[in-house]
Parts: structure tokens; sequence; C-alpha cells
């Protein structure tokens, strides 16, 4: 369970100015929710994600996995950032044992779980090879398998699949689902693509900017395990349109202030 | 190598042709000969100079990384540093040297900190750079397992910085040549700047010449064996495209 409590996070910009980045955010996430933070530039899902991983303090309110307040990052936790961010001189395996070597965890059997990840991504094969030696979508499933390595119970993704190009993006989120059935965790997914956000989550939660706030955080009815054909069923329209219209009517409605 | 054979030859056949004194413009046949007639001494020569650049060399090295790594770890150690750093660029070595020698005494140890002074900057900036240049997603990675800061420093920062830092090491080693040869103009007994100066005092031009080539030729081969060093030890770094030239 993670639970955001009126949380707060304000930057400095470099002429000094202070910006909200979020203001008053309030969010609780079940164990083994898929959810999604979506929204447009700026309106700091990321920053979210940020704090929650205990990368960020936040300058008011309060975010608790389990009930312990976050304080710094936790162990529990796994980051998938948009780029694999694989380190180069490092092969496949070396590269998903090394958060094992900065914790100073690595154990008998912790290759042999590596070799597994990696198959269970189909990089099976692939361990001994170079990050350069591989594709994009390759190495992000090397990246995701290298957040799994030590069974964290929340995976933390920052547009994971924003990198790549469409195809690979819907053959990676199918792939995610079905990790994500064989090794149930919570999973916070910040995300631009609408349709994957919502083919993906439970939850969907729109997020507006300046300053980041919650908007609506809306329910996705369709049921497991998801299947692509589904984008055609009404429930994922409807979900998918109110999303939409939540981003853009804003924002056409501060196009007509503006005017 | 075909060009340079090429160029010798002319070399060789305008020398004749415009019967060219030899005081002036020497025949590489006559600085080979005149080479060779003292091969000895200009072994030693060699020998001096080579431990000069070496030595100089290994010491811009061993300050830099240290350096390097200070001058990005805080914005309050580069603002101190920095300003150091630049002075000591804007000094012009050669009109440094004799000072040194004052200070220093005598001996080879003005000689390799002039090869030092010379050689160690572009490698601090490589350095820097390259330790700086680490995406900030990876810095983000390593801290979300808690990192130390040593952690982060030898499993992140400075392996991502090898590209960078080999890249230093050829200007290094090109400039420590360089260094050590003014070190040895401004005060030697022995070393090829030596030669070179006592050479052409006594009008062996043939002998400055010899020691000249010498000179480029070891400068090539100290710089093709840092680009061979980091194909065996790096070569995800020699491959990566970081370095564009070697």
């Amino acid at each position: 369970m993670i639970e955001i409590d009126s949380v707060s996070k304000t930057f400095t910009t470099r002429d000094g100015s202070a910006v909200t980045a979020l203001s008053g955010i309030d969010l609780e996430i079940p164990d083994n929710e898929f959810i999604s933070l979506v929204g447009p530039s700026g309106c700091g899902k990321s920053t979210l994600l940020r704090l929650v991983a205990g990368l960020l303090a936040a300058d008011a309110g309060r975010i608790a996995i389990d009930g312990t307040a976050v304080t710094e990052p936790r162990r529990e936790v796994g980051i998938v950032f948009q780029n694999a961010t694989l380190l180069p001189w490092a092969s496949i395996v070396e590269n998903v044992l090394f958060p094992l070597k900065i914790m100073h965890a690595m154990q008998a059997d912790s290759r042999d779980r590596a070799h597994d990840l990696l198959q269970l991504v189909g990089l099976g094969g692939f361990e001994d090879r170079e990050p350069r030696e591989l594709s994009g979508g390759m190495q992000q499933r090397a990246a995701i398998c290298r957040a799994l390595i030590h069974d964290p119970a929340i995976l933390l993704m920052d547009e994971p699949f924003g990198a790549l190009d469409a195809l690979t993006r819907e053959e990676m989120s199918l792939e995610l689902l079905r990790i994500w059935t064989e090794q149930p965790k919570t999973i916070l997914f910040v995300t631009h693509a609408i349709t994957e956000a919502v083919l993906l989550s439970d939850r969907v939660v729109v997020m507006s900017p300046r300053p980041g706030r919650i908007d609506e955080i809306i329910d996705v009815p369709l049921p497991r395990p998801r299947r692509f054909d589904m984008e055609g069923l009404h429930e994922f329209q409807d979900c998918a349109q109110r999303i939409r219209s939540l981003i853009f009517g804003r924002s056409g409605r501060g196009l007509a202030g503006a005017a | 190598m075909a060009v340079v054979v090429g160029l010798g030859l002319v070399w060789e056949a305008s020398v004749h042709l415009f019967d060219i004194p030899v005081y002036l413009l020497p025949a590489p046949s006559v600085i080979w000969t005149d080479s060779v007639a003292i091969a000895g001494t200009v072994w030693g020569h060699t020998l001096a100079t080579l431990y000069t650049v070496l030595v100089g060399f290994l010491v811009s090295i061993i300050i830099s990384l240290p350096l390097a790594v200070a001058l990005t770890s805080s914005r309050a150690v580069a603002n101190a540093i920095y300003p150091i750093l630049v002075l000591t660029q804007s000094i012009p070595k050669v009109a440094l040297a004799p000072i040194l020698v004052v200070l220093l005494g005598a001996n080879e140890l003005p000689r390799i900190v002039v090869t030092f002074l010379v050689a160690f900057f572009p490698l601090v900036i490589a350095i820097a750079t390259g330790l700086m240049a680490v995406p900030s997603e990876l810095i983000e990675l390593g801290r979300s397992y808690k990192a130390s800061i040593w952690q982060e420093l030898y499993r992140i920062r400075l392996p991502y910085a090898i590209p960078f830092i080999f890249s230093g090491l050829k200007v290094a080693v090109a400039l420590s040549v360089v260094g050590a040869v003014v070190g040895e103009f401004v005060n030697a007994d022995q070393g090829l700047g030596y030669l070179i100066v006592s050479a052409t005092a006594f009008f062996q031009v043939p002998v400055a010449f010899g020691a000249l080539i010498i000179l480029s030729v070891m400068g090539i081969v100290l710089f093709q064996a840092v680009v061979v060093i980091e194909r065996v030890l790096f070569p995800w770094s020699a491959e990566s495209g970081q370095n564009t030239i070697a």
C-alpha cells in the first residue's frame, strides 16, 4: 500500500523564482494495483514518481509505503526510466545484477535469477552481449529485468516505452502485463499515451499542470487479461475519451481564456 | 606511410638537385649517417627524454584524476580550483621553465614539472567532462539503490568517463613530449631537446634533425600505445564513437 497524503513539491528555478510542481496530491494505491499517471508535460507526474521513489523529498505532506514514511530510497522499489540507461561497459547479465552489487546483496542464486528474468522477457541467450549490441526494445527489457532483480513489491516506471517505436511499444505493453501477471506487484506507470494507460491500468490518474494536481481518477472496467482488440470495446473508448476531454478540454479552455 | 616515404625521396632529391648546404637543410641520408655515427649518444639522449616524458605523463594522470573528481564534486570546490587551473595554463611554460630551475635546482625535477604543467590541463578537463557527462537517470538509478558517493564514483561515474579519459590521455601524451623538450631546452645535460640545442650550436644540423625525427616518432609511438591500451582494456570504449580521433 502506497499512501500519498496532501503532498506538495516546489522547485526553485535558475532565476530564483519558485515553481509549484505538485500541489495537494492525495492518492492511495493498494498492493498489486497497476496505476497510471497521465497528463501533459509539466503536470508533475515524473516528480510524483521520484517522490515515491525517495529520490526527492516532499515540501509538505507525507508519502508512506506500508505505513512507513518514505524519507530515502527503499529496497522494495524498482525503477525503470524512459531510457534503458544500461551501463555500456557491462554485459547484459551484469547490468541486471547491478542493483544487487550496489546493495551488497549478491547471493549464490542471484545469477540464476538474472538468467530466469532474462528468459522471462525473451532475452535468453543474450546474457553475455553488451548493451550496444541490442535494439532499443531489447535494452528496455533488460532494464525491466534490472528493476525486478531484487524482487521489489513496487515497480515505478517513468515513461518506460517513450523512447521506443510504436510497434515495439505495443509489444512491450503486453509483455509488461504478462510479467505483472506472473510476478504480481504494485506498478506506478507514468505515460503520455492515453490508450497505453487505459490498456494497462486498473486506474488512470489524470493530472493537470501549473500547479500539478490530480484532476480525476478513472477506473478502467475492462476484464483481465487485457488484449489489444479490447480497444474496440465501448468501455475502453469511454475511458480514453474521458481522459482526452479532461486533458484537452482544459487546454481548450486555457486557450479561450488567453484569447 | 607511402606519403612519408615519397616526401623523404623528394627531400633527398631536392637537396642534391639544388645543392643546398648541409648546415641549412641536410638530406635524409646525411641525417641518417650522422645520427648513426653517434648512435650510442643519441640512444642515451632518447632514453633520457623518454624518461622525462613518461614520468611527467604519469604524474599528470595521478594528479589529474583526483583533481577532476574534486572539480566535479561540488560547485564551491570547482569555483576554488578553476581559477588556479586557468592561471597555470595562462603562464607560458617556456617562460616558467628557467624560474623552475632556480626554484627546484638544476636536476630533472624542473623538466618533469614542466612536462606535467603542459600535459595535465587537457587531461583534467577531459576527465571532468566525462564525470559530468553521466546521464542523470544513471545517477538516479544508483541513488535509488542507495549507492554511496564512493560507489557512485567507481561503479558509475569513472567507468562512464573512460572514453573521455582516453581522449584526454591521447592529447596529454602528445603534449608530454612537447613539455619534456621545453624543459630540456632550458636546463639539461641530456635529452633530445638538449641534443638539438647543443648540435645546432656546433652546426651539427643533421644530428639536430635526427633528434627531431626521433621526437616525432616517439610522439606517434606513445600516442598509438594509448590507443592500443584502450582497445585492449576497454574495447567498448574504443568502439563507443566517443573518440573520433584515433
